[in-house]
């Protein structure tokens, strides 16, 4: 499905992301993970085609993304961004602008299919019964989920997610996350999603990737990744890693600087 | 959905007949009351008289200039705005309007007239509209990426550096000439030259549905650049055009009429209170609403202390400034950000 190879990306002159190589299959649900400033939503911005590279090839079903037109690649990749704006319109408004990529040169009025995706979407995603409200009077996790339906309205096979949880609580994380396994598992979706959360990564993803300093650190299955010394080696922080009861997951606890001189002392 | 539809469908009616008969009023309106039924009969069996070439030599041209002049500058205060994400951002903020005062006001002063002919002011304002519009591109175009917020900058400088050459050249010119650059840049509806009259209304209507090209980009431009990539728009290229194009409205409109403030910051906010936001419906309702303000200006510009005339400019400003603010204080919704 997508393909990565060589990249070296970064803003202006400086290099960002070096020697990024990695291969993302079909029905993937992908982690990238890294501390911050590792250059995780710098990646996700090379594959949306903010950025350019500078060097390497993206290659999505085999084609390099430079090639496709723009409104080709956003009907195959939809992205949720924290960076959207527009809180005056309402919830309904703002979804439909998903529909975006499929109006034809002289079209003004959304079509019967654009207004059923909508509506169907907006019931994927529970979004419906706040429809007519302002983007900008509702609730965070309320306003995560549009973001989402929007997205899904664009009917992609890729969904890049950036930190779809970060100012969430945790109803909502999980919420949002279970959402997003529904999709990768019902509609077969391919999801690459970056997490800030190590936990909820390990436990809802397929498959991590680890940045550090803009490079791939480690690549693997959240038991390979989730290492305590990969971990205290990129986060530079003392980790312990247990296994999460339920789910058998990797889970990491933290452990604070006075914990662990009384424990340094105890030994 | 089909409720929003009909929504606009009634809102086009509605400004489509207030346009009209507004229109229709300025026509009697003047020093010579004209009635409505006798502007019915002079239409068919008047030609000749007083009466005819009152109405259709010097206030129907007034009203034309008028509804395409309003509607070009709305549009580009719309597109402007909507493309910036900044609702301070008027068709004379980037410095268009300076450029074309500064070209009028150099041919004032060197006399250029007497080469080209009457069509010389509106030409050589339209010159130098288009030489800032080139400067202030090349200038904010870096790497193929045109910067927003540069450009923006660059225009307001651009103006002060016009505005300040503009007094210079008031401050050496001679008495006689004043007396043009002041009116000039004070703005008249009134033009002579029916050729001028057309190229504007075509420019004008043209303008209008070169932009609803666009609407859709300009929707997916109030999530934010980023985003409107994400939807697939050609932002860079969008932006281009976008920008040309509320220039080249602003840039004819300016030439032909001079420096009419106000109509491009207020109509489309006032707009957008009434009618929403989506650039479907803004876009024509803007138009619509800025003709018919500029052609109610320009009445009463012509009529409050009637043979002389006041300024239109002065008219748009006091008027749409404070309908603007009493709008202002009774709804909230307003601004907000982009």
């Amino acid at each position: 499905m997508l393909e990565i190879k060589n990249l070296r990306c970064g803003y202006d002159s400086k290099f960002f992301l070096q020697d990024i190589d990695f291969k993302v299959e079909d029905g993937e649900l992908i982690g990238i993970i890294g501390p911050n400033g590792s250059g995780k939503t710098t990646l996700l911005r090379a594959i949306t085609r903010i950025l350019k590279p500078k060097a390497g090839t993206i290659l999505l079903e085999n084609r390099n993304i430079w090639h496709m037109h723009f409104k080709e690649l956003a009907r195959k990749v939809a992205v949720v961004s924290q960076r959207s704006e527009g809180a005056v319109m309402s919830v309904e408004e703002f979804i439909l602008l998903g529909r975006i990529p499929y109006y034809k040169r002289f079209q003004l009025i959304e079509s019967k299919k654009d207004l059923d995706t909508a509506k169907r979407c907006m019931i994927l995603t529970d979004t419906l019964k706040v429809k007519d409200q302002l983007m900008g009077q509702i609730s965070g996790g309320e306003r995560q989920l549009a973001l989402i339906a929007r997205a899904l309205t664009q009917e992609p096979m890729l969904l890049l997610l950036d930190e779809p949880t970060t100012h969430l609580d945790i109803t909502h994380q999980v919420r949002i996350l279970d959402l997003v396994r529904k999709l990768n598992k019902e509609l077969g979706l391919t999801v690459i999603m970056v997490l800030h959360d190590l936990n909820l990564a390990s436990e809802y993803c397929h498959r991590l990737i680890l940045l550090n300093g803009g490079r791939i650190q480690k690549e693997g299955k959240p038991e390979e990744v989730m290492d305590y010394r990969i971990i205290e080696d990129v986060y530079k922080t003392v980790v312990v890693v247990k296994k999460n009861p339920i789910s058998s997951r990797p889970y990491i606890f933290t452990v604070s600087e006075e914990d662990k001189k009384r424990k340094e002392i105890r030994n | 959905m089909s409720k929003r539809i009909i929504g606009w469908i009634c809102w086009i009616s509605v400004l489509c007949a207030a346009l009209s008969i507004i229109s229709l009023l300025a026509l009697c309106i003047g020093p010579t009351a004209i009635s409505v039924k006798k502007i019915f009969a002079l239409l068919f069996e008047g030609r000749g008289t007083s009466e005819y070439s009152i109405l259709f030599d010097i206030r129907l041209p007034r009203i034309i200039l008028g509804f395409a002049i309003g509607g070009a500058l709305s549009l580009a205060g719309v597109i402007l705005q909507g493309m910036f994400r900044n609702p301070l951002v008027e068709p004379y903020t980037l410095g268009i309007s300076g450029g074309a005062a500064l070209g009028v006001c150099l041919n004032i002063l060197f006399r250029l007239n007497r080469f080209i002919g009457p069509i010389g002011l509106p030409l050589s304002g339209f010159l130098g509209a288009v030489l800032i519009i080139v400067l202030i591109y090349s200038l904010s175009l870096k790497k193929g990426i045109l910067r927003i917020q540069g450009l923006l900058l660059t225009g307001v400088m651009i103006s002060f550096i016009s505005a300040s050459l503009i007094m210079l050249i008031m401050a050496i010119s001679r008495i006689e000439d004043l007396h043009g650059i002041i009116f000039w840049i004070m703005g008249s509806l009134e033009e002579p030259n029916w050729t001028l009259i057309k190229i504007m209304v075509f420019v004008s209507i043209a303008g209008l549905f070169a932009s609803y090209l666009y609407q859709r980009d300009l929707n997916a431009f109030m999530l934010g650049e980023e985003e409107a990539l994400h939807l697939g728009i050609n932002v860079e290229r969008t932006k281009r055009i976008l920008f040309v194009l509320a220039s080249l409205l602003t840039g004819c409109s300016v030439s032909v009429a001079g420096i009419i403030g106000f109509v491009g910051l207020v109509v489309p906010h006032l707009v957008r209170m009434f009618v929403g936001r989506d650039h479907r419906i803004l876009l024509v309702a803007s138009y619509l609403v800025g003709g018919t303000f500029l052609i109610i200006c320009d009445t009463m510009a012509r009529t409050i202390i009637a043979p002389l005339e006041l300024p239109v400019g002065v008219i748009t400003g006091i008027l749409g400034g404070t309908v603007f603010v009493y709008a202002l204080t009774k709804r909230r919704i307003f601004l907000g950000e982009g």
